[in-house]
């Protein structure tokens, strides 16, 4: 197969698109590709001051490379979780994001769980009623804090996450399923900060595909943790992926088509705003500041305190 | 010879002679969840594997909470 620009031997052939690539191609294609999207959905300006949270996996290391290469004022923000999992998975993530950071001299913030509260991800799941058998739900919610935390006290314009297509397809996928009305009519490609306390939060990579994410890693040669988090396997983000990837293999384009029809929808007012009760009831959190709609503390702070 | 495709420390075998994309399919792989590397250069689904050899796969999907 070639190259559609050039006549190059293709790398990469995203069905999607009916668009094959050679590898210099696809290297110009993608932050070209992200620099579109940050436009269209207006996410932010070269004059903003950005934080990207980075894990040390392909996405978050990709899209912090992108916006370097593409002129952006873009820290990092690394947040230790304390997961071992038999492969030292949180310290191998610490130690590619810290080397790329360094390679590239940018500023990354590194934050330690284990450092700051005293327990790793792994205790905290085991001691609270939250983390009971969920630790994703325990390092979520912590992550979510922190990340706002961070944002916030650093007054950044916006903090970015790198979830791909493939990401927000699962999700959406999830949440129709459920129904979950508050969280369809806040999923999209920029969640604006409209109460105090909350920092904007944008996913510049929402258009591109898992796949070419880590075609752009590996063809650009961005080091990054290829183990998946421990915790991860058997996770139904993971099984909702597989799904959508059947469906994906039989109709080339669907995964795509899914999610723009739902921007669409949401853009045509299918989801009204009370389908998200909770924006109305947030208060600051009286221990953290932080917004919340549970009575009293945020659910984060409860989980803290709770003792065994 | 057969090709041999690894994927995660996995060895599968499938016969030469198939495009990579019908082979993938033979070891139940999802061609969209994988990419496929010969001698370090990423390869298109529609290459056909040549006799014994070696074809290393990258999984793509993460998963965890969001």
């Amino acid at each position: 197969m070639k190259c559609r620009k050039c006549d190059q031997k293709a790398v990469i052939n995203m069905r999607q698109h009916k668009l094959a690539l050679c590898q210099a191609h696809f290297l110009e294609w993608v932050p070209a590709q992200v620099q579109r999207f940050i436009e269209k959905y207006n996410m932010f300006t070269h004059d903003d001051r950005l934080l990207v949270a980075v894990s040390g996996g392909k996405d978050s290391l990709s899209l912090w490379e992108i916006l370097w290469r593409l002129g952006y004022q873009a820290d990092g923000l690394y947040i230790g979780l304390g997961i071992d999992g038999g492969i030292a998975y949180s310290q191998e993530s610490k130690r590619l994001t810290e080397a790329f950071a360094a390679e590239r001299g940018l500023y990354l913030h590194v934050v330690s769980v284990p450092e700051e509260y005293h327990e790793t991800i792994p205790e905290m799941a085991d001691r609270t009623r939250r983390g009971r058998g969920k630790p994703c739900s325990v390092c979520g919610m912590t992550k979510r804090h922190i990340m706002n935390r961070v944002g916030r006290e650093g007054g950044y314009a916006a903090l970015l996450t790198g979830h791909n297509l493939d990401d927000e397809a699962a999700a959406l996928f999830g949440n129709t399923l459920n129904w979950l009305g508050g969280y369809l009519y806040r999923q999209g490609p920029v969640l604006e900060a409209n109460r105090p306390g909350l920092v904007r939060k944008v996913k510049p990579l929402c258009r591109l595909y898992e796949r070419e994410m880590a075609a752009y890693a590996m063809l650009r040669g961005i080091e990054y943790i290829y183990d998946e988090c421990p915790y991860a396997k058997g996770s139904k983000s993971i099984y909702y992926k597989e799904l959508l990837n059947q469906l994906e293999a039989d109709r080339p384009g669907a995964k795509l088509q899914f999610y723009l029809s739902f921007l669409q929808a949401k853009e045509n007012g299918i989801f009204a705003p009370q389908a998200d009760p909770d924006a109305e009831n947030l208060h600051p959190c009286p221990t953290c500041g932080q917004p919340t709609s549970a009575p009293g503390e945020c659910a984060f702070c409860r989980m803290i305190l709770q003792t065994a | 010879m057969p090709v041999k495709l690894i994927l995660r420390g996995k060895e599968y075998e499938v016969k030469p002679g198939m495009t990579l994309r019908h082979s993938l399919l033979k070891i139940d792989v999802q061609p969209e969840a994988v990419l496929a590397t010969r001698k370090g250069q990423m390869i298109t689904e529609d290459e056909i594997l040549k006799d014994g050899e070696t074809i290393r796969l990258i999984a793509v999907i993460s998963g965890g909470n969001q």
